[in-house]
């Protein structure tokens, strides 16, 4: 391929990739009777109208923040308890290891419709229907798999000396695994944190059935508005650019390790 | 790395062992307590053997989602690993623009699934949306809603627009493992372009293109909240693919015993393709 058109494959790639975000940008800067008054490519009378009613009605800006609330405790738990398990992958065998890796690996994979009703019916019973914890708790199903098998993948590319020279130097387990070992793998913690963050962020068919008022996602609510207050394009177009930032943010910082994580910390 | 043999480490394990259980196994058992039960509600449960299985297996419905998604399946498929292979070529390898491309390309991936959606649907809208209008103006009878055709080829073009840069990261994460020593040695001998790619690229992006392939197979396979948002399993059920069958008949009809058997199938069948995932990955591992 010639060097100087190069540079065209990606650029029409990244093209195609910007042309429904602006599709929904622009809409969400027009008024409800612009949108439905015809296709018009700019804002003809630029609005920020929808915005300000995300902002001000607590129906929506509640939604944010109740995403944000089981996103955080789902992340923070998920890590937490990967840690020690993948450091146990990562360092011993043991007795059914293998077997044990691949059944998390089989949460991962497995499809949320199948989970939905019986997942209403177990949060239901323990009382935990509609709270930010029981979505938590539930996104673990996926996020634990993901967050051991990308951590695993990380401290496996950590000389084991490193563990037996601090043993050597008569440290315990638990503060050699704390005061050495994750500081040295802070880079992966990061990483496995942005994708618990991420697969919590962007599923919703659990989140839907697992709450209905208290702590619905700001995803669900939008879904809502979409079919019983009419068509309010405006409103659903702000509020689905408004989820977009959480993303585009922190992926600056993981840029360089994010094929890593969605190989699931093989590559 | 060579591991040590050491049972308490088992002890490692527990918070995940207890954590992701609760989550699988108790859904699960209800899953096949449903599956061979028959119940009229108050915990009343009459058993029912085989009975759901053989009805799902005969129902030309569940025939006609499980074509379905194995169609869709194979298109997305064919089109996306073409298309992401190609793109990670030509991507550059060095300077500012790497970042750029990255963080641009990555942006999908981190969109809410329904939010993927909404937006598509908002996009391809036939008389107010920015592709629909281009298409009617430019002479392409266009309405997503209304021609299956059309329904079917937004479905696909949107999960491409999703997931496509899932296979550009991955493989090119492979090429920028190989060192420019062996393009060096290449051009020396005067190696083609397509030798070059055949010989030198491809070998380096086996791996993760294998892994790349078998997580959209599976991710695919799942796929619900973007085509039910976007067309509703509609026009008609053209676009109903098996999860989104599956939430009908369980949610939708409440029929607990059908639902309960095919969501047994249909886990059956990610189990078959999540071991031939963990059987290859290792094996590349181990290599």
């Amino acid at each position: 391929m010639t060097t100087t058109r190069r540079w065209l494959v990606p650029t029409l790639y990244i093209l195609f990739l910007m042309l429904p975000i602006y599709g929904l940008l622009s809409m969400s800067f027009k008024s409800t009777n612009e949108i439905l008054g015809g296709f018009s490519l700019f804002p003809q009378d630029f609005t920020l109208e929808n915005y300000k009613v995300i902002f001000t009605d607590p129906t929506w800006y509640n939604g944010y923040l109740n995403s944000i609330l089981y996103v955080v405790i789902n992340t923070l738990l998920s890590v937490t308890v990967a840690l020690p398990a993948a450091y146990a992958f990562s360092r011993y065998r043991f007795l059914g290891d293998k077997h044990l890796f691949f059944w998390l690996l089989t949460n991962r994979m497995a499809p949320p419709a199948v989970f939905a009703l019986p997942f209403f019916q177990l949060y239901s019973a323990i009382g935990l229907f509609d709270t930010h914890i029981a979505v938590a708790i539930a996104h673990c199903l996926f996020n634990i798999p993901l967050a051991v098998w990308i951590l695993e993948g990380f401290m496996s590319g950590i000389p084991k000396e490193l563990d037996e020279t601090a043993y050597l130097d008569g440290y315990s387990f638990w503060r050699f695994f704390i005061r050495i070992f994750i500081p040295t793998i802070a880079a992966g913690i990061g990483v496995a944190m942005f994708f618990c963050f991420m697969y919590s962020w962007v599923e919703l068919l659990l989140a839907k059935t697992l709450t209905s008022v208290e702590a619905k996602p700001i995803a669900a609510t939008m879904t809502r508005t979409a079919s019983s207050s009419g068509y309010e394009l405006g409103l659903l177009a702000a509020a689905g650019s408004l989820t977009i930032i959480p993303g585009a943010i922190v992926i600056y910082f993981v840029r360089n390790y994010i094929a890593k994580g969605f190989a699931l910390g093989r590559v | 790395m060579n591991k040590t043999q050491n049972n308490k480490a088992w002890w490692l394990v527990v918070p995940v062992l207890i954590l992701v259980a609760f989550n699988a196994f108790i859904p699960l058992m209800t899953v096949v307590n449903y599956a061979f039960q028959e119940t009229f509600g108050d915990n009343v449960f009459f058993w029912e053997g085989t009975t759901w299985f053989e009805q799902v297996l005969r129902s030309g419905r569940f025939h006609d989602a499980l074509i379905r998604q194995f169609l869709f399946t194979g298109m997305i498929l064919a089109i996306e690993v073409p298309l992401g292979v190609g793109v990670a070529l030509t991507m550059p390898r060095k300077g500012p623009w790497v970042s750029v491309c990255l963080v641009l390309m990555a942006l999908p991936l981190l969109i809410p699934w329904n939010v993927v959606g909404a937006m598509w649907n908002i996009f391809a809208l036939p008389d107010i949306g920015l592709l629909g209008y281009t298409l009617n103006s430019i002479g392409i009878d266009y309405n997503f809603t209304r021609q299956p055709f059309a329904a079917w080829m937004t479905t696909v073009v949107m999960d491409v627009w999703h997931w496509t840069s899932l296979i550009v990261l991955l493989c090119y994460a492979g090429l920028s493992s190989i060192p420019d020593d062996y393009y060096q040695a290449a051009h020396i001998d005067g190696a083609s372009r397509w030798a070059i790619f055949r010989y030198i690229q491809l070998p380096k992006m086996k791996r993760v293109l294998t892994i790349a392939i078998l997580l959209r197979f599976m991710d695919s396979f799942m796929i619900y909240t973007e085509p039910f948002v976007l067309t509703g399993g509609g026009p008609g059920n053209t676009t109903t693919f098996l999860s989104i069958d599956l939430v009908k008949i369980a949610l939708g009809q409440f029929d607990l015993g059908p639902a309960a058997a095919m969501s047994l199938i249909y886990f059956l069948m990610v189990l078959l393709t999540c071991w031939a995932f963990y059987t290859i990955m290792m094996r590349n591992e181990e290599q």
